[in-house]
């Protein structure tokens, strides 16, 4: 039996879990990260865009600042996010992005002088001051009071990743290569490490830690069509799931992106439209300004979603063999705008659609794109169920993205979520309670328990074939669980994902019996979880009766703050339930720096809570009678809804701006 | 491809091995796919192990030509498969894992220890003697143009298709090959990494380095992301040979 022990185990090496590791190394403690592939091949190098974080350097950004990130957050999520959460998360942002700047990332600068953009299919010419020369610029993206998304060309994530891991080898963070943690091994309400196996070689090993990170990023490959890396199956969920403790938060809540690629489901970024490009229809015809006469193709992502599929579903769309799709056009942004800004852009469609995209439209539809549910953990990261199991990043729901996430604040959490949860373990690790009391006995059980697993996979007979289960799973999640659901659709998907589970216990490995690299293997094992995942997305669906961000209900189409303001908690505390457990945690509206209102699209389709007037009153008050004493609005802020205090102390200070505390 | 002509029968060949298996030995298989619109390498092999031959061991990440993980040898070019539309290809296709690097099974290679030991080697990390960074504080400017300079040259996804058309990796195993003279370049290029010349003479001023490129250039001619390797090795090689004299 092979153990490794070590202070900090991190279950994945995209941003968030390299984070993570480099903060508890800085802070003194051993840590090794677990990645299914070489940290720099993880799904974080994908985000194209940028990454959200309110400096203020560039024109268009003037005058931007937490207050105005947070409430761009707060009406995103459609009003399900953890307000104490995203207002820690708006404040960090900066720093991240400074510190990303002192490690090496090449954000794109401001230019003193003129330069041409496109706003609204106009070109206008927008002057930078002298003093921004040389800060970091930012674009425009959905959903956003300024532009606000900082990047480097449309490779942000690959630069911020590449620099993280480099950072990562300074620090000498301990990387194993191609291990798969197979479940979590816990005792008594505590999380004690992992069981993992080697891809290569079939071993089983053992790791040992004070504290347990799951940064594994999303679930979306639950879907047929999905812009996420073909690792993003949500096995970091789905091994916290299968502890029976752990919960899991707002699995229901997941984000189409309005613009991938037909029909391989390929990312081209929100900067496209940030940029100024738009979206046409079958006739040339740019629709967005008539459904949303004031933000058009910035609208938030749910919105723009939804539009685009009504639009098709009223025989708008372009007809492929693929099924229907619409255009984004790009070409108003010139040539030698796309090469710079949007190079990937440029190379995806030379290389997917053989086509030039500053001459050519790119046909695009709504896709599977992000996961706001995930991990339910407290603001310090920790399970709010499992002792010293952690969780950050697109893996975690803590809960900053609500039901639906901006883009640009996907990268910028990772980031900022591994900072803080980095300090959070590292003062916990500092504490004697962090002491790792586990006999051999019961991890050898643990271990002995996986090896079991797998022998049976490999030596059933007469079984189930894992790709066909898997790929009917992929088929109900995007034909009954996708931008538009309804009742009777989500019931239809939950009867037959529960009856795909109970045939996924009797999956067999057909021929392929190797015990070491075997990818027969690893599919039938993960089969078994997406769809247990599967079924926490679909049940939340079902029972959620009311539309909020990205999940849309036909059938209750109000937002029901009255009833519904809470978040979704799943769990499976027995291996033989084939359901998951649901549960509900309220959002409390007395404590909020925002409470519940429109946001500002289409009509207002809001039942609203009584108290949420209430607390804007109160709100309102505090704000008139500060101001009124000429208090700043950090004080404002503040009486609200205070927050620093959660944070670690070294990430409390105020954060420099052209203008502002300089 | 048009609409009206039979579907193309391709027949895919693909260099097989088990290195864990102790009685397999390096062997060609092939498999036939009917080929599809807008089908690339990552559908066909995808195709392949689900329907015909689950044990086919290949790496795909992000399938969209960002993370590097597909690099193998295309009719014995060194490649990404992800973005290879078979359509530009004729029907007999080759495919073999990239050489020079361990290889897992099949098409799977084992490049990020390869990569992660060339890091460390040429610490391809911001070198500043300022450890504590002010994160409250504005962040150092940067002349735009440099910015972009740079990150022109931060492109690499580390695929390892230069380390496999390189020649004289092949006579040298311990070259550091167009990814770790370009990573050198890129550093720098970068005024917040405060290294002297002296110290990247250290690192590449010798045959494993910038002088032991034989300028056979394959590296140029196959990277994906079309990374400016020739014009970055002689503008290195100019630098460590004036550095060189100097010292």
């Amino acid at each position: 039996m092979k153990i490794i022990y070590t202070d900090v185990l991190v279950i994945g090496g995209g941003l968030a879990g390299l984070r993570v590791a480099t903060g508890v190394k800085q802070r003194g403690h051993d840590v090794v990260v677990l990645t299914l592939v070489p940290p720099k091949r993880s799904h974080s190098a994908a985000a194209q865009g940028g990454m959200q974080a309110s400096l203020g350097n560039c024109k268009m950004g003037e005058g931007d600042n937490e207050d105005v990130h947070f409430s761009d957050t707060i009406k995103g999520s459609d009003w399900g996010a953890d307000q104490e959460v995203a207002r820690m998360f708006v404040h960090c942002a900066p720093k991240a992005i400074r510190e990303l700047a002192a490690w090496g990332v090449p954000w794109t600068r401001v230019h003193r002088g003129d330069h041409t953009s496109v706003i609204n299919a106009q070109k206008v010419v927008i002057h930078e001051k002298d003093e921004a020369h040389g800060l970091i610029t930012a674009r425009d993206f959905g959903g956003t009071k300024k532009w606000r998304t900082c990047y480097t060309s449309d490779g942000t994530g690959h630069s911020m990743l590449f620099a993280m891991d480099n950072k990562a080898h300074q620090d000498k963070v301990e990387i194993h290569e191609r291990l798969e943690a197979m479940s979590l091994i816990h005792k008594d309400g505590r999380c004690y490490g992992a069981v993992a196996r080697n891809l290569m070689s079939g071993e089983l090993v053992a790791y040992i830690a004070k504290a347990t990170t799951i940064a594994t990023g999303g679930y979306g490959r639950i879907y047929s069509v999905s812009t996420n890396a073909v690792i993003c199956q949500g096995m970091g969920q789905a091994i916290a799931l299968e502890t029976g403790i752990a919960t899991l938060g707002n699995m229901e809540a997941i984000q189409f992106h309005p613009t991938a690629i037909v029909p391989v489901g390929i990312l081209t970024t929100e900067g496209c439209r940030g940029d100024g490009g738009v979206l046409l229809d079958k006739d040339g015809y740019r629709f967005m300004p008539d459904y949303e006469p004031e933000k058009k193709e910035l609208a938030s992502r749910d919105v723009v979603s939804r539009r685009m599929t009504e639009h098709i579903r009223k025989g708008k769309g372009v007809k492929s063999r693929y099924g229907d799709h619409l255009w984004l056009d790009i070409t108003i942004l010139g040539r030698a705008h796309i090469e710079k800004n949007l190079r990937e852009v440029k190379e995806i469609c030379e290389n997917f659609l053989g086509i030039d995209p500053a001459v050519d439209w790119i046909p695009v539809r709504p896709t599977q794109h992000y996961s706001m549910g995930g991990i339910r953990t407290k603001y310090t990261g920790e399970s709010q169920t499992l002792k010293s199991l952690y969780s950050c990043g697109e893996a975690a729901c803590w809960d900053m993205h609500g039901f639906n996430r901006l883009g640009g604040n996907s990268v910028s959490e990772t980031v900022v979520s591994g900072m803080l949860v980095a300090e959070y373990i590292a003062d916990f690790c500092d504490t004697p309670e962090s002491s790792i009391n586990i006999d051999t006995s019961t991890i050898e059980t643990f271990i002995h328990k996986e090896k079991e697993k797998i022998e049976a996979l490999l030596t059933k007979e007469k079984g189930e074939d894992a790709y066909i289960l898997r790929r009917r799973m992929e088929e109900i999640m995007m034909t009954k669980v996708g931008i538009f659901r309804n009742g009777a659709d989500l019931q239809d998907a939950v009867n037959e994902l529960e009856e795909l589970h109970k045939r996924s216990k009797n999956i067999e490995v057909f021929r392929s019996k190797s015990r070491a690299a075997n990818p027969a293997l690893f599919n039938a094992y993960r089969t078994q979880r997406m769809i247990k995942l599967a079924l926490t997305v679909a049940y939340g669906a079902l029972m959620r009766t009311e539309s909020r961000g990205a999940h849309s209900r036909e059938d209750f189409p109000m937002r029901d703050d009255a009833n519904w303001l809470k978040r979704t908690l799943t769990s499976w505390p027995d291996e033989t339930q084939t359901l998951p457990s649901v549960s509900y945690e309220e959002i409390t509206i007395a404590n909020m720096e925002m409470p519940p209102g429109f946001r500002g699209y289409g009509k207002d389709m809001t039942d609203a809570h009584p108290e949420s007037e209430i607390r804007q009153k109160a709100v309102d008050v505090i704000r008139e009678k500060l101001e009124s004493e000429g208090a700043t609005r950090f004080e404002i802020q503040n009486a609200l809804m205070p927050f620093l205090d959660k944070l670690p102390k070294k990430y409390r200070g105020t954060n420099e701006r052209l203008g502002e505390n300089v | 491809m048009s609409e009206e002509k039979a579907p193309r029968i391709l027949k895919i060949n693909v260099l097989r091995f088990d290195p864990n298996d102790e009685n397999d030995v390096p062997h060609m298989q092939t498999y036939e796919v009917e080929e599809a619109y807008g089908m690339t390498l990552f559908v066909v092999l995808n195709e392949i192990r689900e329907h015909q031959d689950n044990s086919l061991m290949f790496d795909f990440v992000c399938r969209a030509g960002i993370c590097g993980s597909c690099s193998m040898l295309v009719n014995g070019r060194p490649t990404l498969a992800c973005r290879t539309l078979t359509s530009k290809l004729d029907e007999n296709i080759s495919l073999a894992p990239l050489p020079l690097f361990k290889l897992i099974k099949d098409l799977s290679i084992y490049s990020g220890e390869w990569m992660r030991g060339l890091n460390e080697k040429l610490e391809t990390w911001i070198h500043d003697k300022e450890q504590e960074i002010n994160v409250d504080k504005l962040e150092e400017r940067m002349e735009p143009a440099l910015a972009d300079e740079i990150y022109e040259l931060d492109r690499c996804v580390e695929c390892g298709c230069c380390v496999a058309a390189c020649g004289t990796i092949q006579m040298k195993p311990d070259f550091v090959g167009a990814v770790g003279l370009n990573k050198v370049a890129r550093y720098h290029l970068d005024p917040r990494d405060k290294r002297e010349d002296e110290e990247y003479y250290e690192l590449i001023g010798d045959e494993n380095g910038v002088f032991g490129c034989m300028s056979l250039l394959g590296c140029q001619d196959v990277c994906p992301k079309d990374l400016p390797l020739q014009s970055k090795i002689a503008y290195l090689r100019r630098m460590m040979l004036t550095t060189g004299l100097k010292s």
